[in-house]
């Protein structure tokens, strides 16, 4: 593992009783897929809410890029560079795609309420760099004939792949992708299989949460395994395959 | 897709208010004052309804610009308390647009957008009437008056962050109460409000030594003082639409209808919904303020009487009835329902004593009812309003064909 992006150490979260995450620990290096798979209620998806600022955490933290993540806000998680998309998704629905997109240059854009009234000439010209990187974007995850279309009526596979680029929009060095694949068909799949790859390729880490276990395995270049809270094991999906406990927990014989 | 309520369709509207009024007059043995003025004034509808239509081009702007000139002349022939009521409802278009910002934009459903326009007029009125002495410039009294109503706006609005829907409507709604009974009651141990007995005396709009109220000789022309500020308010609400239109379609705009549209991922991609929704309340409250200060200075004279609950109503359901977040729309909900009670006044009246040689039912209650029956119909048969925006249409279209995965 090259540089270290982002470090967990000690994250823990509970609610009421009910301890969601128990002192996780984790590593993920700049460059890599890293999957994060366990059985449902596990604490996959607490995990992101904590990294991505939704939640606070009740102990331990992220360091990210060097730097302590302070989880105070999402807004700024996403300022530093942390990007997610949601098991459910959420876009905006009633807004076209390509807006969908612009909204997601908001972090990396700065014009504020007396440019758009004055209209004067930085603002134009940011309006029509977000504009352009939208489109590029649409292009990029290849839904770019559906730009003018409601979010809501596109197909389910293309509402991924939106929230993707409207994740992407913001620049991210660290993309957090929960459960992209669900629902998703074996075609869909192998597509968007093809896309996190090549978003890795272009620069950006990756953390993936993933019920498809041959996705995770193929994909990722290591995984970490999740039950009740704990982190059970983090190694190459060689690995981890083999592991007893993780087949007891998660995987089955 | 069906076209909606659109320009072509306000002039089918103008026609059928024409065939009602021919009806009417028929109805009127005699000379009827009004007759030639409601002849004109249904023109001048006509006309800018056809000038809405094309209103991308040069012709259709210059339509509706000399349309908007000549109102306020016609209307005159029919006495200056028409001339009044185009000013209030240019007023309520204002107070619509600042509202349709928090609404329509941001989504926020605020209740108590009246405390604000309060807020202005009071302002207005302490710095400009001799209750305090205090005599300052147009100039500085505007400003402030949006200022100070800014303020309030960020003041409420920050409590409110947490709250969504119908919580986020009970606490403005009681922000508004809140308000109104201050002026009420700020008349003692120091009096600043003067209390219900409000101010009087507040001086008038005046830029330069050209005041706003009273006659003046222009170019040999007689313009009164509800002219004036027919077209003072007109060059601000242009300006609001102005500011509206740029807003909306810039990044704070976008910004506003992700809240709008799902607040956890708007969270996620990185807006600061705290700033942009006090932001949005601000803006709206700035607005209102300036408005409540010309409706001062108009008046001169306010009291905790005009600021009541149901005025926030009315605003809201101007907003509502005309088409959220679509500008056009909302000034559409706001002229019609400021002047519907009027025509009911001079228009039901007249008739019913014509009909029955006596007055059955007081036009102020059949206001009422005509008003709930109004929205009720617009809610059953065009739920995004009169005249929605093409974007809101489609939502409501496709959603009605849509199969969900």
């Amino acid at each position: 593992m090259s540089e270290i992006l982002l470090q967990a150490t000690a994250v823990a979260k509970h609610f009421g009783g009910i301890k969601a995450l128990r002192d996780v620990s984790l590593a993920i290096g700049r460059g890599e897929i890293y999957g994060l798979i366990g059985p449902n209620g596990a604490g996959k998806t607490t995990f992101f809410n904590c990294l991505t600022g939704l939640y606070v955490p009740d102990g331990g933290g992220f360091t990210f890029a060097g730097a302590p993540l302070l989880a105070d806000a999402p807004h700024r998680a996403a300022a530093r560079g942390i990007a997610r998309t949601f098991q459910n998704i959420r876009l905006f629905a009633n807004m076209t795609a390509l807006e969908n997109v612009m909204v997601g240059r908001h972090v990396r854009t700065r014009a504020g309420v007396f440019g758009a009234i004055l209209q004067n000439a930085a603002t134009r010209a940011e309006e029509a760099a977000i504009r352009q990187k939208a489109i590029d974007l649409l292009h990029y995850v290849r839904i770019e004939d559906r730009a003018d279309d409601l979010a809501k009526n596109l197909s389910y596979g293309d509402q991924r792949r939106l929230e993707i680029a409207r994740a992407l929009a913001s620049e991210p060095q660290l993309l957090c992708l929960d459960e992209p694949a669900a629902g998703m068909n074996a075609t869909e799949t192998e597509g968007l299989r093809d896309l996190i790859d090549g978003i890795r390729r272009d620069g950006t880490t990756i953390l993936l949460i993933e019920h498809d276990v041959k996705l995770v395995m193929g994909l990722c270049d290591r995984v970490a395994v999740l039950d009740y809270g704990a982190l059970v094991i983090e190694d190459v999906p060689a690995v981890v395959q083999k592991d007893q406990r993780v087949i007891e927990a998660y995987l089955g014989a | 897709m069906k076209k909606a309520l659109s320009a072509p369709n306000l002039i089918i509207f103008g026609v059928l208010m024409f065939a009602f009024v021919v009806l009417q007059l028929g109805l009127f043995p005699g000379n009827y004052p009004m007759k030639l003025t409601i002849l004109y004034l249904l023109a001048l509808c006509a006309l800018f309804g056809l000038g809405m239509s094309f209103r991308q081009h040069l012709a259709g702007k210059l339509l509706i610009a000399a349309v908007l000139v000549v109102l306020p002349f016609v209307s005159a022939t029919a006495g200056q308390a028409w001339v009044r009521i185009l000013d209030f409802a240019i007023l309520y278009a204002f107070l619509a647009l600042g509202l349709n910002i928090v609404v329509g934009l941001a989504g926020l459903l605020d209740l108590g957008y009246v405390a604000f326009y309060a807020v202005g007029a009071y302002t207005w009125a302490l710095l400009a009437s001799p209750h305090f002495g205090l005599h300052l410039p147009f100039w500085v009294i505007l400003p402030t008056g949006a200022l100070v109503a800014c303020c309030f706006g960020v003041l409420l609005g920050s409590p409110t962050l947490k709250l969504r829907g119908d919580y986020l409507a009970i606490v403005t709604l009681g922000f508004g109460e809140i308000v109104r009974i201050f002026m009420n009651n700020l008349n003692a141990p120091i009096n600043i409000t003067n209390g219900p007995q409000g101010i009087t005396l507040i001086d008038p709009v005046a830029i330069g030594g050209f005041k706003f109220s009273g006659a003046t000789q222009i170019f040999g022309y007689t313009l009164s003082g509800p002219q004036k500020y027919y077209f003072l308010l007109l060059v601000l609400a242009i300006l609001v639409v102005i500011i509206n239109q740029r807003l909306q379609n810039s990044r704070i705009g976008r910004a506003w209808q992700a809240i709008r549209e799902d607040e956890v991922a708007a969270k996620a991609v990185g807006i600061n919904t705290r700033n942009l929704k006090l932001l949005a309340f601000a803006m709206g409250a700035s607005f209102g303020g300036m408005a409540g200060g010309v409706f001062a200075a108009m008046q001169g004279f306010v009291s905790p009487e005009s600021f009541s609950l149901n005025e926030s109503i009315m605003i809201l359901a101007m907003v509502v009835l005309g088409g959220m977040g679509h500008i056009p729309g909302v000034i559409l909900g706001a002229v019609l329902l400021s002047i519907l009670p009027e025509v009911l006044r001079y228009g039901v009246g007249p008739l019913q004593t014509q009909l029955f040689g006596k007055m059955l039912v007081d036009p102020e209650s059949l206001r009422l009812l005509v008003f709930g029956l109004a929205l009720v119909l617009v809610m059953r048969f065009k739920p995004a309003g009169l005249w929605p925006s093409p974007e809101r249409q489609r939502e409501l279209v496709e959603g009605r064909t849509e199969v969900k995965p």
